[in-house]
Formats: C-alpha cells, structure tokens, sequence
C-alpha cells in the first residue's frame, strides 16, 4: 500500500486540471449542494437533463484532492448517458469504492484510477462526494419533472 | 521538565507508524495516556470494583471513596467547590446540561445569550437547540482575521444590558488563540450582575493553571480525555448555589432523595445530576491524570508548551508557502497550531504527514464558523503537549516539505 495507489498520476491529472469545473451551466434544471461532514469538503453540482440523458454537468468546490479529482473524472464517465444508465455507473463506482467488485470498468474511465483509494477507508468519502451528489441531483430532477408530468 | 523522561511514561509513544516513530501532534484531539493513569484504572478494577454510593460493604465502601476522592482532587485542580463538580460523559455533555437545566428555563425573549465565533460545535449547537425553544436571542462575537476576539463588538453587545448568558472558550481548538476570559467575565457582570458566565475549559485546563475564581467563571467545562485521563468523562464545574437551583438533566438513580409512583424529589449536587451508575473507573482515571499534571506542576507545562510554540511557529512560517493561523505571539496563543500550505487541500496534507509518522489533525476541528472566519473550509492542525520536545518539529517540518514535493511532481 503505497501513496502512488491513493494519488495515482491520473488522479492528480484530474486534480491539477479539472474537466467539468464551473460554477455555472447554462440551462441548468437542478443544482445540489453536498458536503462532507467529516472534513469539511464542499461541492455543488449542476445537471442539464435532455431527453432523458445528461446533456452536461458543472461541478464547484472546495475539497480534498481525491473529492475534486473524482468528481471530474465522474463528469467525464456520465455525461452523455440516461439518468438510470448514469445511477447504475455510480453503483458500480460505490462497490469498487467498497472493495465489493468491479463492473463496469471501461465505462468508469478515469475513474478506476480511485480503485485504490478504497485501501484508505477514511478517503473513501471523498471519493464518493460527486457521484451522491449526482445521485442525489438526478432523484431531484426526478421530483422536479414528476410533478411537472401532473400538471400537465 | 524534561519531556524526554516524560515520554517513558506513555506506552503509544512508542510506538512506529508506517515503519517510522510516531510524532504525535493530535493532543488537542485527544492526549495520549500515562501508565499512572492506565494502572490507576486496572486497580480500581482489580481491587476495589463496585458500585458507588450503593453499598454498605467494603468493596463499595472503597470504591465510593476512590470516586469522591478524585472528586476532591479534580475540584482542588480547577480552584472549585467540589460540591460544583458534576461528572458527565465529556465536556459536550456538560455543555447540554446548562443548555437544557439553565438556559432552556432561565432565559427568554428579550434576553441575549452572547457566544462567539470561536467556539468549538459543543459551545454552540447546545445552546441553538435551547434556543429554539426559549425563544433568547442568540449573538456571536466576531473573530478578526487575526484569530482573535473583536473586543470593540464584545463590548457593544454587553452594553445592551441583555446578555443573560456568556459562553466563551478560554483556548480556542483551531487556533490557539487564549481569550481574556477573566476581563470579559468581568465587563459581562458589571453590566449585568445575573448573567451566568459559561467558559469552555476544554482546550485551556489539560494547558493552562485554571483557577474557576480568577476566570471569574460561574461554570466551566472540560473533558478528560484530552489531560491524560481516559475518554468518557467530562467535567462541569461550577457555583454549587447556581446548580442547586437548577432543574435535574437526566432522571433515574441516584439523582433522587425520595421516590414515589406520583413523582420524585431530588437528591443534593452534584449528585442531582448524576443520574445513574457513573462512569467510576474513568473518574478513578481522571484523578490520577490530575496527580500527574500537579506532580509536574501546570506552570512549568505552560513554560515547556511555549518553548515549543517559540520554536514552531518560525519554523513553519519559515517554509514558503505556508501560513499560520491564529496569534504569532506565544504568550497569547496554546500549542493548537494551525496551518495552511498555499494550493494544498489539508485532507491531502494529513494523509502524506501521516505516512512520515507525524499524525495532525486535518477538517474543521468541529468549529465551522470560525474556520470559515479565516476563510477556509478546513485546516491543517498540529497540536503539542508536555510530552512533545523540540526535536520532534523538525520531523513536523520535514514531513511539511515532503507533502508540498509530493503535490508539486
């Protein structure tokens, strides 16, 4: 167990220069605000939904390498997919996180470079701070879009 | 001192982490434990266990008084009554008695309770949930950039008349920073003889000699477990009148002095609030943490905890890129130390420190507002006690190096 399997080169690429990183998205339907109670660590995270699919994401905030990092590298892996296809990547991404298997590798991309961060269980949260923050965005749009449907 | 000899004393000390000797640098967390106190507590176990203040036979009998004893003992320590020595679980637990038995029933529209925003989660949560249902309006006094107390506000808020309560930490967690506690005492009561003064001790009584009359303190709350003692005990004390005055906490055994199916009438203090079989092999524990802190003498810890910070603080603002928050004056400031690396997140700085052996604490040391105050989420802290020495910093300041080279590849 070394430091190289906790800050892999591909992490710290995502770290030192993020893909997906802003504070705005334009024609966004649903922003989220998540922190990690333990250290602190802030992000806000921000979907535009068409057609049943991410059409693009923005995340914000001011955390740990490894929380930064992953939320990138989840950006990278969802966008394009449909709501349900992108909830079951970030189920895959979670049991990895939990050493309790490995599906979908290929579709994760980058993000199987955290592979390691599951030796460090106190890091394991950061890991994990996008992806619930993406879960939970995608249950409010959801709720957002339920309620629209009966208006209709 | 010699903080050399005093390490013999603390079996984790001696320990290695990832194949190096461990610098502890967590104290203000949780101290480490000397074998004075572990063996205190085997011997009360051994020798002497039984319920307190139950029996009539020896067992009981000696157990009662190794727990009074210590009572004594930890009363002398603080300069208190030890009819004002209530035990709780820690120091939050502390916190939420005077929140629930005084502020809940004593304050109300109209009054202030004055807090600041230096205080650590226990000395605020507590006192928003009393809030809520007391309906006192709650005020903070700002922190300066400096880590400091904006004493120019503290003072427009004391001149309303209003503050009922004042609840102020003598040593901040975070940075460090020693209040003037026994100034501010003074200035809430000249402008209002009632309000209750409530003072943190967690940080300043395993560092500072405390005196509850020269704080000018009505209760003060302390832990245990970060003065040698062992965890799960706290401590509150406190004027035993204003206790007595106040409603019970926790209801059951041995808070009562007669019970009846239709109600209860209530035992004297401190006993009235402490309800239940108490934690007696802690408070056992706790007294021999005492012994030992007055055989090494409070002010000769204070004296080697700033030869530590005379050290420290210009060996870590000696490296480019980091910043220390908080006081840069040792004779103002505890040896909570904490700091920040220009572009490095202190998740990523513990975990590298972590792996050369030195353990620091990274997060917002449960004091949110104030380490927003300084304009950050989170920071990097190293914490030192009696059995640090001078030549653990330049293991502290090479494990720094170490972390900024790593981030920087």
């Amino acid at each position: 167990m070394s430091m190289d399997d906790l800050y892999h080169e591909i992490i710290l690429d995502h770290y030192k220069s993020p893909r997906h990183r802003a504070s705005e998205l334009e024609g966004a339907q649903v922003s989220v605000h998540h922190s990690n109670p333990l250290c602190g660590d802030e992000l806000d995270l921000r979907l535009r939904v068409a057609d049943g699919a991410i059409e693009d994401l923005a995340f914000d905030g001011d955390g740990c390498s490894i929380s930064m990092a992953s939320a990138s590298a989840m950006g990278q892996a969802v966008v394009g997919r449909e709501l349900g296809d992108a909830e079951d990547l970030a189920e895959a991404f979670r049991l990895m996180m939990h050493g309790e298997g490995h599906k979908r590798e290929d579709d994760l991309a980058d993000g199987i470079a955290f592979e390691g961060v599951a030796k460090f269980p106190v890091r394991v949260k950061c890991a994990l701070l996008g992806w619930m923050a993406l879960l939970d965005a995608i249950e409010s749009y959801r709720g957002g879009d339920g309620r629209g449907s009966r208006d209709d | 001192m010699d903080a050399t000899m005093i390490r013999k004393d603390f079996p984790t000390l001696e320990r290695h982490v990832h194949g190096r000797p461990l610098v502890y640098l967590d104290s203000a967390a949780t101290s480490q434990k000397p074998r004075a106190v572990l063996e205190a507590m085997q011997r009360y176990y051994e020798d002497a266990n039984a319920n307190v203040h139950r029996g009539v036979h020896a067992l009981a009998e000696e157990a009662t008084e190794l727990y009074e004893g210590a009572r004594a003992r930890i009363a002398r320590f603080v300069g208190a009554d030890p009819r004002g020595i209530v035990f709780t679980k820690n120091a939050t637990e502390a916190f939420n008695i005077l929140a629930y038995s005084y502020a809940r029933h004593r304050l109300g529209p109209g009054d202030v309770l004055l807090a600041t925003e230096m205080e650590h989660h226990a000395n605020l949560v507590p006192w928003q949930l009393a809030q809520a249902e007391a309906g006192f309006d709650l005020r903070y006094v700002p922190v300066t950039p400096g880590g400091e107390l904006d004493l120019e506000a503290f003072e427009a808020e004391v001149a309303t008349g209003r503050v009922a309560l004042f609840a102020v930490t003598a040593m901040s967690n975070v940075v460090g920073t020693i209040n003037p506690v026994a100034d501010l005492a003074a200035a809430v009561k000249a402008a209002n003889r009632d309000a209750l003064v409530v003072v943190d001790g967690a940080q300043s009584v395993p560092h500072l000699p405390t005196d509850l009359v020269a704080l000018g303190a009505d209760m003060l709350c302390f832990s245990g477990h970060k003065m040698l003692g062992p965890t799960g005990v706290g401590v509150l004390a406190g004027d035993p009148e204003i206790l007595e005055a106040m409603p019970p906490f926790l209801g059951g055994g041995e808070m009562i002095a007669n019970v009846t199916l239709e109600g209860a009438t209530f035992n004297e203090v401190p006993y009235k609030f402490e309800a239940g079989t108490p934690p007696v092999a802690e408070v056992v524990g706790l007294g021999a943490a005492v012994d030992y802190l007055e055989r090494l003498g409070m002010a000769e810890v204070r004296a080697h905890e700033v030869a530590l910070l005379e050290a420290v603080l210009p060996a870590l603002e000696g490296i480019d890129g980091v910043s220390v928050h908080g006081p840069t004056d040792p004779a103002r400031r505890g040896a909570a130390v904490s700091f920040a690396i220009e572009g490095l997140h202190p998740h990523d700085i513990g975990t590298i420190m972590d792996r050369e052996g030195v353990a620091v604490r990274a997060g917002h040391h449960c004091a949110k507002p104030l380490v927003r105050k300084l304009g950050s989420v989170a920071t990097t802290r190293a914490s030192f006690y009696l059995y640090n020495t001078l030549e653990e910093i330049p293991a502290l300041v090479d494990a720094v190096e170490t972390t900024k080279r790593f981030f920087d590849r």
